[in-house]
């Protein structure tokens, strides 16, 4: 597979996110132009602020609120390619300054849940696929009860074990690693229960086939069949599971950092929420629908990365299956 | 010398006994051979040399040695060394049995690495000489590509050059040629030959006797996890003395055994076959290209009612797309078929699909596995049109035809043996009352015994319904056993076409002579 095949990949990846972009941003156009209310009201605070009727209009013509739907439609794209996501209603500070204040702790704790995760996911799958069926059993059983347990509950016992009981870590704030360790389990077990068991699946599937046998009569030690032969097959469908473990870290996020009271894009969004602040709100999707295109990428280069077979070879074009 | 001993070798899996009191030994230099047929324990027996009989596996033996050592008392260390280094192992299909995923040449090093001492470099200049060793042309160049980038028989060759790495004092190798086209298979059968040496052992695993008369010294022919028959390879071929081995001998499709039936339990000469009817597919000058690679070009042919015609050659030679467009699956891109007159392109083609059907060589694949045989066929009679409540009743009369009966109606494919799932397909297949039926690798996936029972019946059949095969093999025994006429195809062309008889004794075509000249036979020993 040569560069300028994956560059080209990559190329078409990219336009076709602009075109989610796209759309995402017009959906926060529809969202802003038909939410009850005068928008100006709310620009300038809300319902319960009493501006006079110059700010109001100082504020409408600045906005061009006064502007035909169109205009303004063409005047809201352009200030999203600009990177101006307008200004927050409550901070009064621009949408890209405030996400970006807040971005460092929740990639920080995205970061260290999706490692702790994962690695969780590998070590337990690995060291359970086609053992003994009761250590099989106490696997499964414990993912499963990691996964099915709500973030919230799995972080009030984390405090209470860990912080309130053994005052091991610190229970709220967002700076050091101490407080970095209770919220990342919480985000990261209920990841690493899903993962675990399709990882674990999909190893005793590959465990059976043919090649593995073909393996273990060459002499290579169990562990060494594992993590040579059959991981790397079983790794597609975790793969494939990129987009679910990442809408899991983001939606984890929102919950993990309001109960350890952390800095972040997740409690910056439920403020915003509450105050009704829309350009926040409508930022956070802008940079959400972001991330899910530059993933998807990354998982597209990840299957090309795993399985060879899946590269396109230059001007040879796949043949179709059953031609003989 | 003898290198392996087994006496009363015993395996169960569970409560069921897979093996059950094998003996053999195998001495220096010398080449063994187990055949039997699925479920009868060769397979079970050959990993339990490597001490990978499986999960679950209780295993006993009065005797178990290997170069004197009891491997009964073996841990998973031992084995390690005994692995590949000192026992290599080649399984069948090197498509799956080659990691996808990883270099084949890596593969190789791998075995190396475990077992030797080289350095790096050093295993890097011996894979590539291992690769010359079994023939495999330009060895770097291969040992730097994924196996699915490798011919079939190249493939076999870097599997075999993993087991062959460790210097192994005995090579096991398990169906080594099942999946290769017959002159790629008489090139890795010879290949095997070679590697026996005066300090290399052999032990091959097949359901062919054909394939292992031309390898082996001696042969054990294994039935349901017993020995029944052992001995020299040319006695045991030319004079068996077990009622088995006589029917498998009896049953391997040939020359000699058209015009008989091949099951059963005595020789018998099958009936007269009808004349050949009216023409029902024809097809004329068909070509289909795939991304530019051509497939099929300008092929013709004429199937009559009540004949046969074979379609052979190797993969990739075009059989499978000609049968796609007989069947009206695939439009060629010139080039007509026509059934009874009608073109598939047509306005009457779907009326046409029910005059040509389709049984093929996964007999699994072929059934939704939730589908009663009942449901399987009321499904095919739906479709053929008829009155319901006579469904039941003509379903009954398909499978008489076939050989089961209405005790079958409520079992699920998964339930059925492979031969009674190709039996219900073929029922399937007359429930339109065809005048066609396209058999693509029919038997390809049954034991010899119950390959021979199918060909019988598919002859039963047509002479009762006097439907047209058009049928496809890469066995040529079974092709000349079954067919009345053959084509010859390579790179999609017909190079060479005609009566069975003439085709197989007097090729004319120089690949042709390749093709018979490669046909493992029985009588060679």
């Amino acid at each position: 597979m040569t560069i300028t095949s994956i560059l080209r990949l990559v190329g078409w990846r990219l336009l076709a996110g602009v075109g989610v972009l796209w759309g995402a941003a017009t959906l926060t156009f529809l969202v802003l132009h038909f939410t009850p209310g005068d928008p100006a009201q709310a620009i300038v605070g809300g319902e319960n602020a009493a501006p006079t009727p110059e700010v109001i209009a100082q504020v409408t013509a600045e906005y061009g609120l006064d502007q035909p739907w169109y205009l303004q439609y063409l005047d809201h794209l352009w200030r999203i390619v600009r990177g101006d996501l307008g200004t927050s209603y409550r901070l009064h500070t621009p949408v890209t300054q405030a996400i970006g204040e807040q971005a460092a702790a929740t990639v920080e704790l995205a970061l260290a849940a999706a490692v702790i995760g994962l690695a969780l996911a590998l070590a337990v799958a690995v060291a359970t696929a086609k053992r003994r069926r009761w250590i099989r059993g106490l696997a499964a059983g414990s993912e499963l009860v990691v996964a099915s347990t709500p973030t919230f509950w799995l972080g009030i016992v984390l405090l209470t074990v860990f912080s309130f009981g053994l005052r091991l870590f610190p229970a709220t704030g967002s700076h050091g690693l101490a407080s970095l360790v209770l919220p990342a389990l919480a985000l990261a077990l209920p990841i690493a229960g899903v993962l675990g068991h399709v990882l674990r699946e999909a190893l005793e599937e590959v465990l059976d086939e043919p090649f593995i046998v073909s393996a273990r009569t060459r002499g290579l030690a169990d562990l060494t069949v594992r993590l040579r032969h059959a991981l790397r097959h079983a790794l597609m469908p975790l793969v494939t599971m990129t987009g679910y473990w990442v809408g899991a870290l983001l939606g984890g996020a929102v919950i993990t950092e309001t109960l350890f009271t952390r800095q972040g894009i997740g409690r910056l969004l439920i403020s915003a929420v509450n105050a009704k602040d829309l350009p926040v709100v409508l930022g956070v999707v802008l940079l959400s629908a972001w991330i899910y295109v530059l993933v998807n990428l990354v998982v597209d280069l990840l299957y090309l990365a795993i399985d060879p077979r899946l590269r396109p070879v230059a001007g040879v074009r796949p043949v179709a299956k059953g031609v003989s | 010398m003898t290198l392996v001993k087994v006496e009363n070798l015993r395996v169960a899996f569970g409560g069921v006994t897979a093996v059950d009191g094998v003996s053999f030994e195998i001495r220096r230099g010398e080449c063994l051979a187990l055949v039997g047929e699925s479920g009868s324990g060769k397979s079970v027996t050959a990993r339990t040399l490597v001490g990978l009989t499986g999960e679950g596996a209780r295993v006993s033996a009065d005797e178990l040695t290997f170069g004197g050592q009891d491997l009964t008392r073996v841990r998973e260390r031992g084995w390690r060394r005994i692995r590949g280094g000192r026992i290599g192992f080649v399984l069948q299909d090197a498509l799956v049995s080659l990691d996808p995923l990883r270099k084949v040449g890596k593969e190789i090093a791998e075995v190396l690495a475990a077992h030797t001492t080289l350095s790096g470099t050093a295993r890097t200049a011996r894979v590539a000489e291992l690769l010359t060793q079994v023939g495999v042309p330009e060895p770097e160049l291969r040992a730097g590509q994924l196996p699915h980038e490798l011919s079939g028989g190249l493939r076999q060759r870097a599997l075999i050059a993993t087991a062959i790495a460790g210097e192994p004092e005995l090579v096991i190798a398990d169906e080594p040629t099942t999946a290769l086209d017959v002159t790629v298979q008489a090139q890795v059968l010879d290949l095997l030959a070679e590697l026996k040496s005066k300090d290399r052992s052999l032990l091959v695993i097949s359901h062919d006797l054909a394939v292992v008369a031309r390898l082996a010294d001696r042969v054990a022919v294994l039935k349901d996890g017993r020995v029944v028959e052992h001995g020299p390879t040319a006695r045991v071929l030319s004079q068996p003395e077990h009622d088995y081995t006589k029917q498998l001998l009896r049953a391997i499709p040939a020359e000699h055994t058209k015009g008989t039936r091949l099951s059963g339990t005595g020789p018998s000469p099958a009936p007269p076959r009808r004349a050949p009817g009216e023409v029902v597919v024809r097809a004329d000058g068909i070509s289909k290209s795939f991304g530019g690679r051509p497939a099929v070009r300008e092929v013709s042919f004429a199937l009559r009612a009540g004949e046969t015609v074979g379609i052979v050659g190797e993969s990739g030679s075009g059989k499978t797309t000609t049968a796609r467009i007989a069947l009206g699956l695939t439009e060629p891109d010139a080039g007509t078929v026509e059934v009874r007159g009608q073109s598939w392109t047509g306005p009457g083609r779907r009326a046409l699909r029910r005059d040509v059907q389709l049984v093929y060589q996964d007999t699994l694949a072929a059934f939704d596995p939730r589908y009663t045989v009942a449901k399987v066929l009321a499904e095919a009679l739906a479709v053929a049109g008829g009155p319901r409540r006579l469904r039941r009743e003509r379903s009954v009369e398909l499978l008489e035809l076939v050989g089961l009966g209405a005790q079958h109606l409520a079992r699920r494919p998964l339930h059925l043996s492979g031969g009674q799932r190709q039996r219900v397909a073929i029922a399937r297949a007359l429930a339109p009352e065809p005048g066609v039926i396209v058999c693509d690798e029919p038997v390809s996936a049954l034991d010899v015994s119950v390959q021979a029972q199918v060909l019988d019946l598919l002859e039963d059949v047509q002479r009762e319904t006097g439907v047209a095969y058009l049928f496809i093999s890469h066995d040529l025994g079974v092709v000349y056993h079954v067919c009345d006429r053959v084509l010859v195809m390579k790179d999609g062309r017909v190079v060479e076409e005609g009566p069975v008889e003439t085709v197989f004794r007097a090729p004319s075509h120089p690949y042709t002579q390749e093709l018979i000249a490669a046909i493992p036979r029985l009588t060679a020993v």
